[in-house]
């Protein structure tokens, strides 16, 4: 979906006014603190994947997208899944009081569950019965790819020409990853001349994003 | 919350405070996250993980050049074997600055960011300004971070829209042969492995570190 996230190549979202990285703590205040370890610790329940998790930030109203801070919009996203998965209730997360049990047919990971897990991550990479259909070098156009559900094809290369930069292998396709399925995709890094995306006086800039084979067609 | 001998000169506490505070106790007492759980996953990102990591890697990288070949064929094992493996780098590549290129990252659709060489990304890379603006005007952003290049040097933005994390190899500066990697260490900011800065220049570090005697 084009939503609020899809921020590339927007205008007039102003300065970027960056702290100095020698002052800027990790955490601007406690809240932000707890929300960032709620995210992490309710998605160990394996209850959703990160592409839902992305998916639940980007379904909100364009502005509230953009007037939230980005914690805020961590807030949003999983108290989202947990109402949509069952763990909680709506009315419970408006009180914050526990009003019924959840049956626990999963485990609630421990301190050392959790060193464990965040040190083995999760790797997306996947060994594909079927080869690449693009080689090194070739020229692909992005589909068009206006859809409601999840997908990772920003709106500013859609319709746009590019040169296949990088093989990455076969990796998860997050618009049926969201959907809850693991299948794999051949992924590229595709690069675009400034010139094709933006602007014919546009010189020596480019852009390489990462893009998976279903989002591309040949055009050499 | 704030102490009660305080809360005369306080403002109270915002929407989103309660909100995150109700939540979190829902959880705990729903027996859906472990405190102690809750502590070691904030701990880590806080205080373990950082930038230092991947300063590590591009000093060592300006070092020896076996292993900057390594670095650049093989990042995620170049990575491990040093410590640095885990969640949101289990695909890295790092993309080296030569002359007449210089590499930056982004993520437009969301925060995507190695976490496991750079830590969590700081809070302009996820603002709205920065993911919409450097994909399409690159210069305009680096001279907000003070950086200016030769119109000649191509600009290659890596936007991460999948889970391939991107660390740039920032250009070794001039004046530092026979430098040890320690010492290299040094001027290997966060920003500069972003590609929104350069490293540092021996007499930026000398500048600092005088400022701190």
């Amino acid at each position: 979906m084009q939503g609020g996230h899809d921020l590339g190549g927007k205008q007039g979202l102003g300065p970027i006014n960056p702290e100095s990285e020698a002052e800027e703590p990790v955490f601007h205040s406690e809240w932000e603190r707890r929300i960032f370890g709620l995210t992490l610790a309710t998605g160990m329940l394996g209850k959703w994947n990160i592409d839902q998790s992305r998916y639940a930030r980007e379904r909100q109203h364009p502005i509230s997208y953009l007037e939230n801070s980005y914690y805020e919009n961590w807030y949003e996203g999983v108290s989202k899944l947990l109402v949509e998965k069952g763990l909680i209730s709506e009315a419970e997360l408006l009180s914050g009081i526990s009003q019924q049990t959840v049956s626990r047919e999963f485990h609630v990971p421990t301190r050392e569950d959790v060193k464990k897990i965040l040190s083995s991550g999760g790797p997306t990479e996947m060994r594909l019965d079927v080869g690449p259909v693009f080689c090194v070098g070739d020229h692909v156009r992005v589909i068009r790819n206006f859809t409601h559900g999840h997908s990772r094809v920003p709106a500013y290369v859609q319709g746009c020409v590019g040169k296949i930069e990088i093989h990455h292998g076969g990796h998860i396709f997050p618009d049926k990853s969201v959907e809850g399925l693991v299948s794999g995709e051949h992924l590229y890094a595709v690069r675009f001349s400034g010139k094709e995306l933006w602007r014919s006086d546009i010189r020596n800039d480019e852009v390489i994003i990462d893009l998976w084979e279903p989002y591309l067609r040949s055009s050499n | 919350m704030p102490n009660d001998h305080d809360q005369d000169h306080t403002e109270p506490p915002s929407d989103i405070v309660l909100k995150v505070k109700a939540l979190e106790s829902l959880l705990v007492e729903k027996g859906l996250v472990n405190a102690a759980a809750l502590d070691e996953i904030i701990e880590t990102y806080e205080h373990k993980v950082g930038p230092r990591n991947g300063a590590h890697l591009v000093a060592k990288a300006w070092h020896d050049s076996d292993f900057k070949e390594k670095l650049l064929e093989n990042p995620t094992e170049a990575a491990a074997a040093l410590g640095y493996v885990g969640r949101q780098g289990e695909h890295l590549r790092v993309v080296e600055n030569t002359p007449s290129q210089h590499n930056l990252v982004v993520c437009t659709l969301c925060s995507c960011y190695p976490w496991t060489v750079l830590g969590l990304p700081p809070a302009w890379y996820k603002s709205a300004p920065y993911r919409s603006r450097v994909v399409s005007e690159p210069r305009s952003v680096l001279r907000e971070f003070g950086t200016e290049l030769e119109n000649e040097v191509v600009i290659r933005v890596w936007d991460s829209t999948s889970e391939m994390r991107y660390l740039v190899l920032p250009l070794r500066p001039a004046g530092t042969d026979g430098w040890t990697e320690a010492q290299l260490q040094q001027l290997v900011s966060r920003n500069s492995m972003i590609g929104v800065e350069l490293a540092k220049s021996p007499a930026e570090i000398n500048q600092t570190n005088q400022g701190i005697e």
